[in-house]
């Protein structure tokens, strides 16, 4: 009997913790709580960004720089690709959106059908570079080459001038901006003359949940190649000079060659927002892109708009 | 002796009723209602994912037919028009699947054996609680240790272009369905009565034949039941697939190739998708033959825990 009202002292605590815990875990969910500061007082909020992969480190810079100056204000950062982070702005599960691609026409529908009016912000620029393990002989590939490479064309390295060893091309998966943009620019060859929309990446190459899987990976695999953002790579790895045509200069992927526009795969890193952002949020976007905003871009190691 | 059990048992529950008086039987109202309308609950739940998973997965027989949907190789689910083919995740799960079991299975049974019938007390008593702590690893742990220990090791060993592949990470989750099959079947073994053993003794048989011809054979049912719930386990596991298998599309011939099991297309796609475009269906029409696969596997170990039963009743 004693054990018995025990144990009912016991359950109704441990009820009572399952039920806040619900609720609390139900709160959390809702990143949409966005206070505008009344004038002259202290930036308060709280809002989420989620999105890129490629942008998440850059972004991840700004939010706590701008938390440091601003401690009322929290920011929840996440990275799980550009499609993801547009699939959250058209459910309105995100505030703001960060892309390493452009919103294609068909997600602007959708997002207009529920109400949302994408609006778009560039806030840098990136290099998509290229890298092999630093022990692979090949330093240049065309944009042709690495096509061939990305359609399983060209499987073997001896192919291409390196050593008698199999490719191993590795992509990231189709939540990815970088996916995209790369089927478009590199597998597809937009704007050179051997352009063609029916390629696709071939079913043998590794598509990898992270941007840091891929670049883990070339650091291991003297046979793989990967294609990071400018800011993921590091000395473990070997960048790759890419040639638009098999005349044309290799140029190797920098903050300076994408400024001058003579990398070829350079793309915007873009912000998408309902409509004009307002409040907090503005106020967020404006510090990104003042001059000491764009001061932490060279830092992270993408190019900034100026 | 059950009998009289049960007899005092049900004298202490009049003593405690009578003492207690009518607040006591409501309380037992109370907790009976409590208790009958959690049984509901979980029934409610699993007709509501049921529903979930057809309503939202099966309008995608309407664009892909179900022949193209099954059997297609190609999955571009981003490209202008997109094409939905599932064939490379159903086989990519099967050799994960194959390759985990062929490893777990033979390990976990003779590990079991050895537990319930030649470790001493005290051996077992540290062994057990250290396998079930096994249990217990968050599956995105292995996947780390998959990708960073068991790939070049894989790579290196199989002399293989990349370690991301479903040999990896069949090991690995050859490794996670491991503590399960250990835990169940030496529960079974262990249920097994003693004058089994003593008879094969009796009969001079040795320890390998009792434990090969007696106590096995007699756990069978419990084995079996150990074995699918393993078998379970790396069917549905999601993350650690998705960070070692490689995720290539092609249908794999070998399990050394990169694959994308059926778990892994889901969570890689999922946050691409809009709510209720094609791809979502799609994924979710996954998700559905996951679970009729699931079902599947279920119905069928039942069966033989039914037919096991019946041959010990003769």
């Amino acid at each position: 009997m004693h054990i018995r009202k025990l144990k009912i002292w016991f359950i109704i605590p441990l009820l009572v913790l399952l039920a806040a815990t619900a609720f609390i875990g139900s709160c959390g969910d809702s990143s949409t709580t966005t206070t505008t500061p009344a004038n002259g007082t202290e930036l308060s909020g709280s809002f989420g960004i989620t999105g890129s992969n490629t942008v998440t480190p850059l972004t991840t810079v700004w939010a706590e720089e701008f938390m440091n100056m601003h401690p009322k204000v929290s920011i929840a950062v996440s990275g799980p690709g550009s499609g993801a982070g547009i699939a959250a702005l058209i459910n309105s599960t995100t505030d703001i959106c960060q892309a390493s691609r452009a919103i294609k026409p068909t997600e602007i529908e959708q997002a207009n059908a529920v109400g949302v009016e994408p609006f778009e912000i560039q806030v840098a620029t990136d290099a998509l570079s290229v890298i092999v393990h630093p022990s692979n002989p090949v330093s240049e590939l065309t944009i042709a080459q690495l096509s061939a490479i990305y359609t399983n064309q060209i499987t073997n390295w001896k192919e291409v001038g390196g050593n008698d060893k199999p490719i191993v091309a590795i992509a990231r998966d189709t939540n990815s901006g970088t996916h995209v943009f790369f089927k478009e620019h590199v597998v597809q060859m937009l704007g050179l003359t051997t352009e063609d929309k029916s390629l696709e990446y071939g079913n043998k190459i590794l598509q990898l949940p992270s941007t840091e899987e891929g670049v883990s990976e070339v650091a291991k695999n003297p046979n793989a190649i990967f294609y990071p953002g400018l800011g993921y790579v590091t000395d473990d790895v070997k960048p790759l000079a890419i040639k638009k045509t098999a005349n044309d200069a290799g140029v190797l992927p920098s903050a300076a060659t994408a400024l001058d526009g003579t990398y070829p795969v350079a793309r915007p890193l873009l912000y998408y927002t309902n409509r004009a952002p307002t409040g907090v949020i503005k106020e967020f976007i404006d510090y990104c892109l003042s001059d000491e905003g764009q001061a932490k871009v060279t830092e992270v190691g993408y190019v900034p708009l100026k | 002796m059950k009998q009289k059990q049960r007899d005092s048992n049900a004298g202490a529950a009049a003593v405690l009723a009578s003492g207690l008086g009518r607040r006591w039987r409501l309380g037992e109202k109370f907790i009976e209602s409590w208790i009958y309308l959690a049984g509901l609950l979980t029934i409610v739940v699993l007709l509501g994912i049921i529903i979930l998973l057809v309503k939202e997965g099966v309008p995608i027989f309407f664009d892909t037919p179900p022949w193209e949907f099954f059997f297609g190789t190609n999955w571009y689910p981003v490209s202008e028009p997109p094409t939905f083919g599932i064939m490379p995740f159903f086989v990519a799960t099967l050799w994960v699947t194959i390759v985990a079991t062929a490893i777990s299975v033979p390990i976990g049974i003779a590990c079991a054996a050895y537990l319930s019938e030649v470790a001493p007390d005290k051996v077992r008593e540290t062994i057990k609680p250290v396998i079930e702590l096994l249990a217990g690893f968050p599956s995105v742990v292995m996947g780390f240790i998959g990708l960073m220990l068991l790939s070049p090791l894989v790579q290196s060993v199989f002399n293989l272009p990349t370690g991301l592949s479903g040999l990896t990470a069949g090991i690995m989750l050859a490794f996670m369905s491991l503590p399960i099959i250990i835990s169940v079947s030496e529960d079974a073994l262990r249920a097994v009565p003693d004058e089994f053993r003593q008879a094969s003794y009796a009969l001079g048989a040795t320890k390998w034949e009792t434990i090969w011809h007696v106590c096995i054979p007699a756990a069978l049912s419990g084995i079996t039941a150990a074995v699918m719930l393993g078998v379970g386990r790396a069917i549905g596991e999601t993350m650690t697939v998705l960070m070692v298998a490689g995720g290539a599309l092609a249908v794999p011939v070998s399990p050394a190739e990169p694959m994308m099991p059926m778990t892994a297309a889901i969570a890689s796609g999922i946050g691409n998708a809009v709510r209720g475009g094609l791809q979502y269906q799609a994924l979710f029409a996954i998700g559905l033959t996951l679970f009729v696969l699931t079902l599947f596997v279920n119905l069928v170990a039942d069966r033989v825990l039914q037919r096991q039963k019946r041959k010990f009743q003769r």
